[in-house]
C-alpha cells in the first residue's frame, strides 16, 4: 500500500513546484515576471484578509471603549449602586438598573424553563424516532421559525396571544398556582395579558429553533455503535437517550442552550411589544416589568440630559457584558465537546 | 416441519428455520435455517459483506433499530419466536446480549457502565449491585485490573480492557446467549488472546455466537462454524470438521485460502 502512496505523494509535490500560486521562502530566487505578479497578488490578498479579520475586532473594542466613554457620567454619579437601585425618575435625574437587569434575567430565564425541554423533546424525536421521510420535512421547518424577524414575533404576541392568554390562560394561572403559599406570589394580580411571563413565553418560542437545532446536531455525533451497545443490553429509547445519548453530548448541549440564552438576553422588539414597560419591581411574573434592551428601545429618542443619556448607555454596557460572558461560556464549553471528539477518535 | 409445536430441544437454543433478510431491496440473507446449540461456541465465518453480522444481529433483533430493515421467518428462542412482532425486543435483549466490534464503552465509570444493564431489569441493593458488578468483571478476567479504579471514567482502560468491559457488560445481566460480533478486530494480539481465554471461560454458563474475520481464531474458540458466503449458508458442521474435511467445495477453497 505504502509504496503506492508515496510517489503519488510525491508526485503531487513535484506538480505543486510547477505550479506559480505557491510561496516558499526555501526556494531559489529566479522568477519571472509573471511569477513575482503572482507574488505581489499573494501578499495583498494575504494582508486584505488579514484587515477584514481584526477590523471586527477592533470593531468589538471600539464598542466597548465608546460604550464606557459615553456611560461616565453615569458611571461616576452613581458607581456600583446603579446595579442594585431601582428607582428610574428621569425628572429627578436618579437612575438605576436593577428592574431592567431582573427583567432581562428573568425573561430569560422562563424562556430557558420552558425552551430547553421542549427543544429537547424536538431533538430526541429528530434523531431517535422520526422516520426517514418526516426528518428533513421538519427540521427545516423548525429551522424556518429562525428566520422570522423578531418584530414578527412581538407583534404576534401582543395582537394574537396576549389576548388569549390573558382571557383564558392567566385567570386558571392565578385561580391555581396563585392559591399556594410560598410561589403562590408569582402568579398574582389581575390578568394583563402582558407582562413578565408573556415575554418569557415569546421568547422561548424564539429560541426553541436555536437549541432544538444545535441540540440535534451534537446527539448526531453520537456512534451508532454506542447507541446500539445501549440497545443491545435491552434499554429502551428514553433510556438509551437519557443515560448514554445526553451524557455523551452534555458539553454540546449546555453550549446550545447558553447560545439560546444569549439570544434570549439581547432580544428586543419582541419583548418590547409584550413586557410592558413599567420601571416598577413586583414580585408576580403576570405583572408588566421591563427589559434592559426594551428600556433602550423605548426611552432612547427621548432621553433629555446627559446623566439620562448616559444612565441608558450604562445599561447597554451591563448587557453587553452578560451576553459576553453568556456566549464566552457557550463557546467554551463547544471547544472542550470539540476536543473530546478529537481524543475519542 | 412444525417447529412452532415442537417441545423444545434442551441443547438448543436457538433454533433459525427459513431466515431471509432484506436491507431495503437488498436481499441480505437467503433461506437460512441452523440450530444454535447450547453451551456451546458456533463461528460465523465468510468474507465481507456475506452477511454473517447480519443474521447476528437478527438474533436480538438489533435489526428493529432501523426502520427499512426487514426478516421473515423465524427464531425460536425456547421454542417461541422472537421475529414475531408481538415478541417484545427489550426482554429478547436481557436473554441474548451482544458486544460489538469496537469496544463501546459508554461515558459514565467503570462501575455505572456494568450498573446500567442491570438497572434495567432489577432493583438491586447497593451492596447486592456491588456483588454483581465484582461478579461480572471477574467473569470478563478484568477485575484485578480495574478494582481500584471503579469510579473512574470506562473511556480511561485500553482498547482490550474496554472491550472486557463491555463483555463484562452483557454478562452482568445474565443472558443465556452471548453475541460477539467480530470482538477481536479492533484489538492488538495480547488482547485477543484474553478474549479467546475468556470465550473458552464463559461457554460453560453461556451460549456464544461468534462473527469472525480470522479463521485461525475461528478454529481455535469455536466448536461449530457456520461458513457463509452471499447471504446464503454453504455449510454448517462442527469445526474440526469444516476445518479438516469439508463437505462443500466452496467451504474448502475458503478455509485454504484459495478464495476471499
Amino acid at each position: 500500500m505504502d509504496a503506492v502512496i508515496i510517489p503519488f505523494h510525491q508526485a503531487a509535490k513535484t506538480d505543486k513546484m510547477t505550479n506559480h500560486d505557491q510561496k516558499s521562502p526555501q526556494q531559489p530566487v529566479n522568477r519571472s515576471p509573471k511569477e513575482r505578479l503572482y507574488q505581489l497578488g499573494d501578499i495583498i490578498f494575504e494582508n486584505v484578509t488579514r484587515f477584514f479579520a481584526f477590523l471586527v475586532l477592533a470593531t468589538l473594542i471600539a464598542i466597548l471603549i465608546s460604550l464606557v466613554i459615553t456611560s461616565m457620567p453615569s458611571l461616576k454619579a452613581f458607581g456600583f449602586g446603579f446595579l442594585f437601585s431601582d428607582d428610574w425618575d428621569p425628572v429627578r435625574e436618579q437612575f438605576g438598573a436593577m428592574i431592567p437587569i431582573y427583567g432581562t434575567l428573568v425573561s430569560s430565564l422562563i424562556a430557558m424553563l420552558i425552551a430547553v425541554p421542549i427543544s429537547f423533546g424536538i431533538a430526541v424525536f429528530l434523531t431517535e424516532m422520526a422516520p426517514n421521510w418526516l426528518k428533513r420535512p421538519l427540521g427545516t421547518a423548525i429551522e424556518l421559525l429562525a428566520a422570522i424577524p423578531s418584530i414578527i414575533y412581538g407583534m404576534w404576541g401582543l395582537f394574537v396571544f396576549t389576548p388569549v392568554f390573558s382571557e383564558y390562560v392567566q385567570p386558571l394561572i392565578i385561580g391555581t398556582l396563585g392559591n399556594i403559599p410560598g410561589i403562590g406570589a408569582l402568579f398574582q394580580g389581575p390578568p394583563m395579558g402582558i407582562g413578565m411571563l408573556t415575554a418569557g413565553i415569546i421568547l422561548a418560542i424564539m429560541v426553541i429553533p436555536f437549541i432544538s437545532a444545535v441540540m440535534r446536531d451534537v446527539f448526531e455525533l453520537v456512534p451508532a455503535v454506542l447507541k446500539e451497545s445501549a440497545y443491545g443490553l435491552g434499554a429502551t429509547t428514553w433510556e438509551v437517550v437519557w443515560k448514554v445519548v445526553l451524557p455523551y453530548t452534555k458539553t454540546g448541549v449546555v453550549g446550545g442552550i447558553m447560545l439560546g440564552l444569549g439570544r434570549a438576553l439581547g432580544e428586543t422588539m419582541a419583548v418590547t411589544f409584550v413586557i410592558g414597560n413599567a420601571q416598577r419591581f413586583s414580585t408576580s411574573l403576570l405583572a408588566p416589568g421591563n427589559s434592559i434592551a426594551s428600556s433602550l428601545a423605548n426611552e432612547f429618542s427621548e432621553a433629555v440630559g446627559d446623566l439620562y443619556t448616559s444612565s441608558l448607555i450604562e445599561l447597554g454596557l451591563i448587557l453587553f457584558l452578560i451576553t459576553t460572558i453568556v456566549l464566552a461560556i457557550a463557546k467554551m464549553m463547544l471547544l472542550r465537546l470539540g476536543r473530546m471528539e478529537g481524543a475519542a477518535s | 416441519m412444525n417447529a412452532q409445536n415442537q417441545p423444545a430441544d434442551p441443547n438448543l437454543v436457538l433454533v433459525v428455520r427459513d431466515l431471509n433478510f432484506y436491507y431495503g431491496k437488498f436481499h441480505a440473507i437467503k433461506n437460512v435455517s441452523m440450530d444454535i446449540q447450547s453451551n456451546k461456541v458456533t463461528a460465523f465465518i465468510g468474507p465481507s459483506g456475506c452477511g454473517k453480522s447480519t443474521l447476528l444481529r437478527t438474533f436480538n433483533r438489533l435489526h428493529d433499530l432501523y426502520p427499512q430493515n426487514r426478516a421473515t421467518g423465524k427464531i425460536l428462542l425456547d421454542g417461541k419466536n422472537v421475529l414475531h412482532s408481538k415478541s417484545d425486543p427489550t426482554m429478547l435483549r436481557a436473554r441474548v446480549g451482544m458486544v460489538f466490534q469496537k469496544p463501546t464503552p459508554f461515558p459514565m465509570s467503570i462501575y455505572d457502565n456494568i450498573a446500567f444493564g442491570v438497572k434495567l431489569y432489577e432493583n438491586l441493593k447497593s451492596s447486592e449491585m456491588d456483588e454483581r458488578v465484582e461478579w461480572a468483571l471477574t467473569k470478563a478476567a478484568l477485575w484485578n485490573e480495574v478494582k481500584d479504579k471503579l469510579k473512574q471514567s470506562g473511556n480511561g482502560l485500553s482498547g482490550g480492557q474496554q472491550q472486557r468491559l463491555c463483555i463484562a457488560r452483557s454478562i452482568a445481566i445474565k443472558p443465556e446467549v452471548i453475541l460477539l460480533d467480530e470482538p477481536c478486530s479492533a484489538l492488538d494480539p495480547i488482547s485477543t488472546a484474553h478474549i479467546e481465554e475468556l470465550i473458552h471461560e464463559i461457554k460453560t454458563d453461556y451460549t456464544v455466537v461468534i462473527v469472525t474475520h480470522n479463521m485461525q481464531q475461528a478454529a481455535r474458540v469455536s466448536d461449530f462454524t457456520a461458513y457463509m458466503y452471499l447471504g446464503e449458508l454453504i455449510e454448517f458442521d462442527q469445526t474440526d470438521k469444516i476445518f479438516t474435511k469439508p463437505n462443500q467445495k466452496a467451504t474448502e477453497d475458503y478455509i485454504t485460502g484459495k478464495f476471499g
